[in-house]
């Protein structure tokens, strides 16, 4: 298959799982909304083509992992897996219900597919960077991704995380820096700022960093990740400067961190990316 | 039952933390999937040995505890048996968080090691000095705790948590202890021991109080009292068999723990006396009260955590009756 070809199914599959997020919050009515959208095409590009999973086998041992360490992503998380063929996606649409297996934040022993439970910030960065040592200790030659988020880099444990990986040069560890500039109580630069900014905090901390600019544009995550991927003896981060809400007609003007739209705009924000979807579809 | 105890009283001239380091080296040796975790502390509890042994099995994390035992979390989810240490007090209140998401909720084989447990930090003082790390296991729904008495008793449990699937959270004293067991006595996870046996009342204890029980046993026979004595290793899970046992037999407990004694040993067993068969029991352990700096034994008299301190909260339990 060509570059372009790839990258085209690539926007798709963001488009999909777009939808589905919006799907899968709008069938609890509220919930974070933005930092979910945000990680689309990540996501896609991750489970479209990066990844080597077997959905039919989510456990197997040489799988490549992903932490979602910003755990209140969940949805995103959900439709990409319930798209990729781990569930049927109907499922997801139990978000928050009493009894669920799709919890706000991901879950381990809940949800098929989920590598590690994460919810309470920073501790996803520790997890994946262990389970990236613990891989390699046992010979294998699989990757661990793991996500945080640039409020969530605000937490001591993600620095602690950093520099572990980087001592360890667990260069089969890849970390997305969600940089979308909100946290929940408003703009990361008000709210507790990143000092000389978060690419030149991880490469202070010894990692490759990467900046990859355009924020939801699936071939420049693509190529990040193929370097990432060809870095040896340290890991990589990727900083993604991407758009709180980013796809969600009703939060991406505010960033907003949780959301309860009334029925009329959860109606038009899926229409709007139904449209979106069909748009990327017939684009050529 | 393979246990033997030796009871004579004497300090043991070795470190308590050989026990675990020789369980580790067998089970590094048994099991390429033993794996150990330190922050800065492989000098403190003889790791380096560790380390020598198997270089690519043992880790520094150095001095961040919280990412130590998120690390310890992923390294068991890839399908490792992490063991991970600190002192007491950063292996318990500085990781709570962690351990409780990461390692317990998360149902991850993690065994947390806490050195220094309660009286025994002596020259590191109040700020190096746990009194409520079980405390906080305690609540973590799935976590196994563990207060081990001396080095046989450390060695055997370490084995058997390798075993185990569950988290755990076991104290580790380093020095200061009591010989209580011959070596190569054997211990389950779950168990408690009778020591001695009597029929006044029972004595509980653990840690560094089992032999400051065996202690108060000889000097209230001496005064016509027939002391039971049980080391209850394990706090959680319980041996409820036993004590319920005990509770029938004497009608009247004491409880001994270097640990606050409202969330503790001595708590937990009364919480089952209450529901399943009321008894009189006195609590010896710390008083709702921080630590401080000294030498052992000033801090066990200081603390009321001497076999004489046994023996008036047995005479007043069996007053009770």
């Amino acid at each position: 298959m060509d570059k372009a070809q790839k990258m085209h199914d690539l926007r798709v599959f963001a488009a999909e799982i777009r939808l589905e997020t919006l799907k899968i919050i709008g069938s609890r009515g509220f919930g974070h909304v933005g930092g979910s959208m945000s990680m689309a095409d990540t996501m896609a590009v991750l489970y479209g083509d990066v990844m080597n999973v077997d959905p039919k086998n989510p456990r197997w041992e040489d799988r490549d992992w992903f932490v979602l360490s910003k755990g209140h992503g969940g949805p995103v998380m959900y439709a990409t897996l319930g798209l990729k063929g781990y569930y049927p996606i109907e499922a997801t649409y139990q978000l928050n219900q009493p009894g669920t297996d799709f919890p706000s934040h991901t879950d381990r022993n809940k949800t098929i597919g989920v590598d590690m439970t994460t919810g309470s910030l920073g501790q996803g960065m520790s997890e994946a960077v262990g389970a990236a040592l613990g891989n390699r200790v046992q010979g294998r030659t699989n990757r661990v991704y793991v996500a945080v988020g640039d409020g969530e880099s605000d937490e001591g444990q993600v620095w602690e995380g950093a520099e572990f990986a980087a001592h360890y040069k667990l260069d089969n560890l890849t970390c997305f820096v969600d940089d979308n500039g909100m946290q929940l109580d408003g703009p990361v630069a008000q709210v507790m700022s990143h000092g000389k900014g978060l690419g030149a905090k991880f490469d202070a901390f010894g990692w490759h960093v990467i900046d990859v600019k355009d924020c939801n544009d699936v071939e420049q995550i693509y190529d990040a990740v193929q370097e990432a991927i060809a870095t040896k003896g340290a890991p990589t981060a990727i900083i993604l400067h991407t758009v709180k809400g980013k796809g969600a007609t009703f939060a991406e003007s505010t960033g907003a961190h949780s959301s309860q739209p009334s029925k009329e705009q959860w109606d038009e924000a899926i229409a709007a990316a139904e449209a979106a979807l069909e748009a990327v579809k017939n684009e050529k | 039952m393979s246990f033997k105890l030796i009871g004579k009283h004497e300090k043991d001239k070795r470190a308590n933390r050989d026990g675990y380091v020789e369980a580790m080296l067998e089970l590094m040796a048994e099991d390429e999937k033993v794996v150990h975790v330190d922050c800065d502390l492989m000098n403190c509890i003889n790791t380096g040995k560790l380390l020598k042994a198997y270089p690519e099995r043992t880790f520094n994390a150095g001095i961040a505890e919280a990412n130590a035992v998120g690390v310890a979390s992923g390294l068991a989810a890839s399908g490792l048996t992490a063991f991970v240490h600190s002192f007491g007090i950063f292996a318990s209140r500085r990781v709570f968080d962690q351990a409780f998401l990461s390692v317990g909720y998360s149902e991850l084989p993690v065994h947390i090691l806490g050195s220094d447990p309660g009286v025994t930090a002596a020259f590191n003082g109040a700020t190096h000095m746990p009194f409520e790390d079980c405390a906080l296991y305690l609540t973590v729904p799935n976590f196994v705790v563990i207060d081990t008495a001396d080095i046989a008793q450390t060695k055997s449990l370490t084995k058997k948590l390798a075993a185990c699937p569950k988290p755990s959270y076991q104290r580790l004293i380093r020095k200061g202890f009591v010989t209580v067991y011959e070596d190569g006595s054997e211990f389950e996870i779950g168990k408690g021991y009778v020591l001695r046996e009597g029929k006044d009342v029972t004595l509980i204890a653990s840690g560094i109080m089992v032999d400051e029980a065996l202690k108060a046993q000889e000097a209230l026979e001496a005064k016509g009292i027939s002391a039971k004595v049980i080391d209850m290793p394990t706090w959680k899970p319980l041996d409820e068999e036993l004590i319920l046992a005990a509770a029938e037999e004497t009608g009247a407990i004491v409880t001994c723990e270097n640990h606050q004694i409202n969330c503790g040993l001595g708590a937990q067993i009364s919480y089952l006396l209450a529901q399943k068969r009321p008894t009189p029991q006195e609590f010896i352990g710390i008083q709702n009260r921080f630590g401080q700096v000294g030498p052992q034994d000033f801090l066990m008299k200081e603390y009321n955590l001497l076999a004489e301190d046994i023996v008036k909260a047995a005479e007043k339990v069996i007053a009770r009756k």
